[in-house]
């Protein structure tokens, strides 16, 4: 009887917890779906507002999702043959080198930002564009793509399995292809999940740096907010929760093969 | 089969980052089919040695390797056409058996039909066939060493190159395979080298074994050279049990005395110690014994035992006798050690010293 209660007390606050959590994100959503938020449910639910933040902000959602990929892409092409360098290169180096990597992750975002100002501002051209921004989500999220792939491959053996392939006949690039890549998928996979989500979200750094043609998706969260009714910006909150949310599932998932494998 | 070449070693020294010196310059001549072993502790140079012919690992400048005739010293491992199987099997884990098997045929470019074929021989060939949809990792280490070997050998490599394969594996195992490598070396002819620490592996293996200690080859020979004729005391002591008796001086008929009685041995007049195996000692009655001593202790083997008789000098020796009779500790034995089972390893070096200290 006694344990009875006590699950039940648990339960209980484990709960209130969760209410304490979830009941700000239900009532921001359920904010963008009623017709007026000052009268509440009574006044009916409706998706005008989304359409309306549709209209009024599409083109920064696409902006969001061509930079994630374009990061991406970027990421993997830097990320993984730098994760390889590491990997085979001396202690020291490799210590230092996976230090300085951080540091976009450790200094503001706003710090790094005013840096790249400062260095490139004055390319009038890359600093209207929207590759400006790139450079500043490759510069934040690399890291993350580095530490994912490297500590997958620190795992894998690959040395080892390189040797083999090699005594096979295999030249550098048939290896790296046929054995490094495949053999390190997991913490890839994990790396880019992670680099679309930050990039999504990012809002420090491309604050910063954006121009009133190259708002993203969270730049023009702040503007809706600043600017627009409550209901546009909690309508506009709930598209970038379906957009992360998926997301954010996959990274648990890619998270859980990755300790399978091991 | 391609045909077997020769593989040739010219002064051939490994120096690591820090200056140790890890094979001092060596000379190695491994005939055409031939299978040598690489034996030693660990830390002797063999897998360096492994590592420059397979091409690895580079000598310093000045070493030289030839595979038949070629000069391959320049040649990284992929050019080098050799098969190599290593310890902890290297294993593809993103691909099934076939396709770790056919991986090199790949790499080869040979025609679909002709990798088919040669798959399913050599699937056949370490006892595989239906495995070929497997994942790796659902693979026993005994099966996975299989595939390694038939990964290896699929590309009909000019030389085959063991890491340690077996030293993976739980005992019985280790066994079987060792005998299916065996017939497996034998039926491709092949030129192979083959590293381990283990000296059943080697005697088992091996053409000629090339015994090494600290960066050099101690003595090359045949198994029974290497075991009957060893050439330094660190040889007779790797390989199998051996006791080491002092000489404590000469009969008037020549006899050398030592703790516990006397050997007759006309051919190792001068020597400070003799040399011999523990399953070259008989079990004589006290009375006709060369040596006397007392059984200290018996470790059952199964098939024999082995007897630790202590005879009064500093190590007691070790004898080997039949396993079902009994010998109380405390016991009292007589031992016989026939002139021809002992020996010195190096009887010439060992005289001049005796010298020396009667000299001195």
């Amino acid at each position: 009887m006694k344990s009875r209660l006590r699950f039940m007390m648990q339960l209980g606050f484990t709960l209130l917890v969760c209410l304490f959590m979830v009941v700000p994100i239900a009532m921001s959503v359920m904010a963008g779906l009623t017709e007026n938020y000052f009268i509440g449910l009574k006044s009916g639910l409706t998706l005008r507002w989304v359409h309306e933040v549709w209209q009024l902000y599409s083109d920064t959602i696409w902006l969001s999702i061509k930079l994630a990929l374009a990061c991406l892409l970027i990421t993997i092409l830097i990320g993984v043959p730098a994760a390889y360098g590491l990997l085979r290169s001396r202690r020291r180096w490799a210590n230092a080198i996976e230090e300085l990597l951080l540091l976009p992750v450790a200094v503001p975002g706003l710090a790094t930002a005013l840096a790249l100002l400062l260095a490139y501002g004055s390319y009038r051209e890359f600093r209207g564009s929207w590759l400006f921004i790139l450079v500043g989500h490759v510069l934040f999220t690399l890291p993350f793509m580095v530490r994912a792939v490297l500590s997958v491959m620190q795992t894998a053996k690959l040395p080892q399995l390189e040797e083999a392939a090699a005594s096979l006949g295999a030249s550098f690039w048939q290896r790296f292809f046929a054995v490094v890549v495949p053999n390190c998928m997991s913490g890839i996979l994990a790396g880019a999940l992670m680099v679309v989500t930050l990039s999504i979200g990012e809002f420090n750094i491309t604050w910063m740096l954006h121009t009133p043609l190259t708002k993203t998706l969270p730049v023009g969260l702040a503007d809706s907010y600043a600017s627009m009714r409550l209901e546009i910006g909690s309508a506009y909150t709930l598209i970038f929760l379906l957009m992360v949310v998926p997301l954010l599932v996959a990274i648990q998932w890619a998270g859980r093969l990755t300790e399978q494998r091991r | 089969m391609s045909s077997s070449v020769s593989i040739t070693l010219n002064q051939c020294s490994r120096t690591f980052t820090g200056g140790n010196m890890a094979l001092k310059p060596l000379d190695l001549q491994v005939n055409a089919g031939e299978t040598l072993v690489l034996l030693g502790p660990s830390g002797c140079g063999k897998t360096t040695t492994l590592r420059i012919i397979s091409g690895l690992e580079s000598p310093d400048i000045g070493g030289q390797v030839l595979f038949g005739e070629r000069d391959v010293t320049a040649l990284p491992i992929e050019k080098r056409d050799v098969g190599m199987v290593f310890q902890n099997y290297a294993l593809f884990p993103n691909m099934s058996v076939a396709d770790n098997i056919a991986y090199g045929l790949k790499i080869q470019r040979l025609p679909r039909a002709e990798i088919a074929q040669r798959l399913d021989d050599v699937m056949r060939m370490v006892d595989l066939q239906g495995f070929g949809e497997r994942r790796i990792d659902a693979l026993s280490g005994g099966q996975k060493q299989r595939v390694a070997l038939a990964r290896a050998i699929a590309v009909r490599p000019k030389v085959l190159l063991f890491d340690e394969p077996l030293a993976a594996l739980d005992a019985k195992l280790r066994d079987r395979l060792r005998i299916e490598i065996g017939q497996l070396l034998r039926e491709l002819g092949t030129t192979a080298v083959y590293v381990t620490h283990d000296q059943d592996e080697a005697m088992a293996l091996g053409d000629r074994i090339a015994v090494m200690q600290a960066g050099r080859i101690a003595q090359l020979g045949t198994p029974q050279e290497i075991y009957h004729q060893p050439a330094n005391a660190f040889v007779a002591d790797f390989i199998g049990a051996v006791n080491c008796l002092e000489v404590l001086g000469t009969q008037p008929d020549g006899g050398l005395v030592v703790h516990g009685g006397a050997l007759a041995a006309a051919h190792l007049q001068g020597v400070s110690s003799v040399y011999c195996r523990p399953e070259d000692i008989q079990v004589v009655p006290v009375g006709q014994a060369d040596v006397r001593g007392k059984v200290v202790q018996s470790i059952f083997l199964g098939q024999t035992q082995r007897l630790l008789v202590d005879t009064g000098g500093t190590t007691p020796l070790q004898i080997e006798a039949p396993s079902r009779q009994r010998w109380p500790n405390g016991t009292a034995i007589g031992l016989r050690l026939p002139a021809q089972v002992l020996f010195h390893p190096e009887p010439a070096k060992a005289a001049v010293n005796a010298k020396e200290v009667a000299n001195g």
